[in-house]
């Protein structure tokens, strides 16, 4: 036998190498050698089932990449109809307890405890997408901003009919004629008032929500509170829920119950509006978002006559 | 040319084909010995499920079984939560410790009586006795050709491996969940899923591991043959051949004709013949004997028809076997088992079962936990007063409802309501009902007067209002605007 290291590499013989055994390739240039090592048979051979699969998945399913959209792909697959369908399933899996809380009158909730506990989880659920926002989980709501709905303090009552209704209507909606409206006139901007009375009226205020003592200037106070906010505050600042008055004998402020945040108030009263829901959510949604406001803590018995019942089939509002 | 790889020169394959083990049917006191644990731990494993133990209208009525979708573990009187499963990570412990007991002690008894994979391969080993003949039957018909006879004696006893291993499988799901009403299910269709696929895979590994792979587990996939040369010592106790006493070998002819010549053993391979991984013993202790003593049944057998003492080959320690070797005579057998090390283990283990015990009998069966609410951490409430919000979780461990008190310490003028009631129904103390054998969760309100420390400790406590007062409670954190807010 030949010596490898002498013997001319013979057309499609290749040499083999001492050092490893494996046979080179063939070429040669300035006596450096290429040793044949393949790739792997299994690693060769799933490369080709790739290419074919590749084939079938750019025929079958969304692939290249068009001006404006993708081929579409001939099963028609698409991750929207895709979550579509999870999402109709997920309905058709929760629906008998929605249908329930359809059925059941909102008042009759708090006697069944399930279907309540049911409500409220899915209370929760939306609040935190719709509502978090502004009022804060938990609905602790945001210091001289938005209202805590955890307190048990309402301007528009907070028995279950009544959250419902705010919730459904919202509150300061100028598109809306069932929306909630009360509107505090701006004392000092349009000068109703002047400043000295205005810190006269918030003496008096400071007196009845009993942080202060009565003094010369509350008393002035009083007398100017008589004429000008009686009509809604009532006469002893006890507030007025059917036209949203705050009650101001209390230790719950919502935009703060100091001298500064008074005059404030007073002055250029804020009037914040709550966007209305029931136009945008369906009637079960809004039912449960008020079991969960109701359930915060401060949740009250009804007291007011029933506002307007909602008639189902349609928007909470009313409106189709 | 040598592959480059190859470090030693060698082409051995890593790779070693297994070696037909036939072995052969016998008799003898340590094979009536595993008859017994063979009968005992298959009644255990098969039977246990079906036991019943009643336990009232609100649990199940099966004495072991492993709750795995309401998270229980039922053991007899015993229930245990997935809270307190360090019960079980105790069993397990004693379980390795009882290992390490046995191992210094007997050596590797639990590979040679007790282990699954010894009593399965046994029972398919008597199988194969049962269709195919004794050793010299069934080494024929394994070498022999394919005939008809074959062909039927084959599907013969494969059918009856799967029946076994089909039975195996469907007792292990029966722990999980009720057994009669499993097997209904189970064989009308009506089963989970994971039931049949847990049930398929067991069938599998049944008759692949008892049915083919038998020895090769314990020598090659088994950790524990491994772990066992740690915990053993020279005074564990060995399946031995007394080479002392047997050597050189030599038939009974050639032994009448030169007495002095020739050791005991007679080389009638006999040892060799019952042996159910296929070793010969005669060459020492090796990985692959589990030390299941049949041999020394063989051996026995033939010493006693060749009219020599018995115990040629025995259960002998290595100290032991240098004493004898030097011509004394061994320890007794008790001097043997109670030693400092086993003394040790044995002390170790039973304490962790008393402890396990006392504290089993010391646990109460209501517990509290709770979780102070942090969004919002604090509400003003309109007449000045604080209001916390906590959740209650009440875990009622008893099968039976209970109506539990909760009642605050250590926080003035606190009110309590719960999210079913409002303020107007606050008390010092609430009653709440519990489900038997659940948890339930309670949203507690905490209402106390404003004025008092931004932050402060109190208690809140739970017990029993219908016979047995134990009870639970927490220390938790009330929460109140700090001054100036």
């Amino acid at each position: 036998m030949a010596d490898p290291h002498t013997s001319p590499t013979a057309v499609g013989v290749h040499r083999i190498d001492e050092a490893t055994g494996t046979s080179t390739v063939g070429h040669e240039w300035d006596g450096i050698e290429e040793l044949n090592t393949p790739l792997p048979r299994w690693w060769l051979w799933t490369f080709y089932a790739s290419i074919v699969w590749a084939a079938g998945y750019v025929v079958l399913y969304p692939a290249w990449p068009m001006l404006n959209s993708a081929t579409q792909g001939v099963l028609g697959w698409s991750s929207r109809s895709d979550l579509e369908r999870e999402m109709q399933a997920h309905a058709v899996r929760r629906a008998p307890i929605t249908n329930a809380i359809a059925a059941t009158a909102l008042t009759d909730l708090p006697a069944k405890p399930e279907l309540m506990q049911a409500a409220v989880q899915g209370g929760a659920a939306a609040f935190r997408v719709h509502c978090v926002q502004c009022h804060g989980a938990g609905g602790a709501g945001v210091k001289k901003l938005y209202p805590s709905l955890t307190d048990d303090d309402w301007l528009w009552g907070g028995d279950l009919a009544s959250i419902e209704y705010t919730i459904a209507h919202g509150i300061r909606n100028p598109d809306h004629k069932a929306t909630r409206v009360s509107q505090m006139p701006a004392f000092g901007r349009d000068g109703i008032l002047d400043a000295a009375q205005i810190a006269d009226v918030v003496s008096h205020v400071r007196v009845i929500s009993k942080q202060d003592k009565p003094s010369a200037e509350s008393m002035r106070g009083n007398a100017l509170f008589q004429a000008n906010c009686a009509v809604c505050h009532g006469a002893s600042g006890a507030g007025d829920r059917t036209v949203g008055a705050p009650k101001l004998t209390d230790a719950v402020w919502l935009y703060g119950g100091d001298r500064d945040s008074l005059i404030a108030t007073i002055a250029q009263p804020r009037n914040g509006v709550m966007p209305r829901w029931g136009h945008r959510l369906d009637p079960v949604t809004v039912k449960m978002l008020a079991t969960y406001v109701y359930s915060l803590g401060g949740g009250e018995k009804a007291s007011a006559p029933a506002l307007a019942p909602i008639s189902e089939g349609q928007g909470a509002d009313g409106q189709p | 040319m040598a592959s480059p790889d190859d470090l030693t020169g060698e082409n051995a394959p890593l790779y070693a084909a297994r070696k037909g083990v036939y072995p052969k049917k016998v008799d003898g006191p340590f094979r009536r010995f595993k008859w017994a644990i063979m009968g005992i731990t298959l009644a255990i494993y098969y039977g246990t499920p079906w036991i019943r133990w009643d336990r009232g209208p609100y649990a199940p009525d099966q004495a072991v079984l492993v709750d795995l979708a309401n998270r229980r573990f039922y053991m007899f009187q015993i229930e245990i939560w997935p809270h307190e499963f360090y019960y079980v990570a105790g069993l397990l412990i004693m379980a390795g410790i009882g290992l390490f007991l046995v191992t210094s002690a007997v050596g590797r008894a639990w590979c040679g009586y007790a282990c699954p994979q010894t009593v399965w391969t046994d029972l398919f080993q008597h199988v194969d006795r049962l269709v195919d003949g004794d050793r010299n039957a069934q080494i024929r018909l394994a070498n022999g050709p394919w005939t008809a006879e074959k062909l039927g004696k084959r599907s013969f006893k494969y059918a009856i491996y799967l029946a076994i291993a089909f039975w195996t499988g469907g007792a292990w799901i029966m722990y999980f969940a009720d057994a009669p009403s499993l097997t209904v299910d189970f064989w009308s269709g009506q089963a989970a899923p994971i039931a049949y696929g847990t049930v398929a895979v067991l069938t599998a590994t049944t008759f692949i591991l008892g049915g083919f792979m038998r020895e090769q587990v314990c020598i090659y996939m088994c950790p524990w043959p491994r772990i066992q040369t740690a915990m053993m010592d020279e005074k564990s106790l060995l399946v031995t051949y007394k080479d002392w006493r047997g050597e050189p070998r030599g038939s009974v002819k050639k032994a009448q004709a030169h007495p002095d010549a020739f050791g005991d053993c007679v080389d009638c391979n006999q040892c060799v013949a019952v042996c159910p991984t296929g070793i010969d013993i005669r060459e020492g202790p090796q990985i692959g004997c589990i030390t299941c003593a049949l041999c020394i049944d063989a051996c026995d057998d033939v010493m006693g028809q060749i009219g020599r003492p018995r115990g040629l080959i025995d259960y002998c320690t290595l100290d032991d076997a240098a004493v004898e070797k030097a011509g004394g005579i061994g320890k007794p057998v008790m001097k043997t088992l109670l030693r400092p090390r086993t003394l040790i283990y044995f002390g170790i283990w039973s304490a962790i079962g008393a402890a396990m015990l006392f504290s089993l009998g010391q646990r109460t069966r209501l517990d509290l936990a709770v979780q102070h609410e942090r969004s919002p951490l604090y509400v003003q409430l309109s007449d000045g007063h604080i209001r916390n919000n906590y959740t209650l979780k009440l875990r009622n461990m008893e099968t039976r409802p209970r109506r539990v008190a909760v009642t605050v310490d250590g926080l003035a003028g606190a009110a309590l309501w719960t999210e079913a009631g409002l303020r107007e129904t606050a008390k010092q103390r609430i009653e709440i009902a519990l489900a038997p054998d659940s948890v339930t969760r309670v949203r507690l309100f905490v209402a106390a007067p404003g004025d008092g420390p931004a932050r402060q400790d109190f208690t809140i406590a739970t017990r029993g209002l219908d016979g047995d007062p134990r009870g639970d409670s927490d220390v938790i954190q009330f929460d109140r605007p700090e001054a100036g807010q």
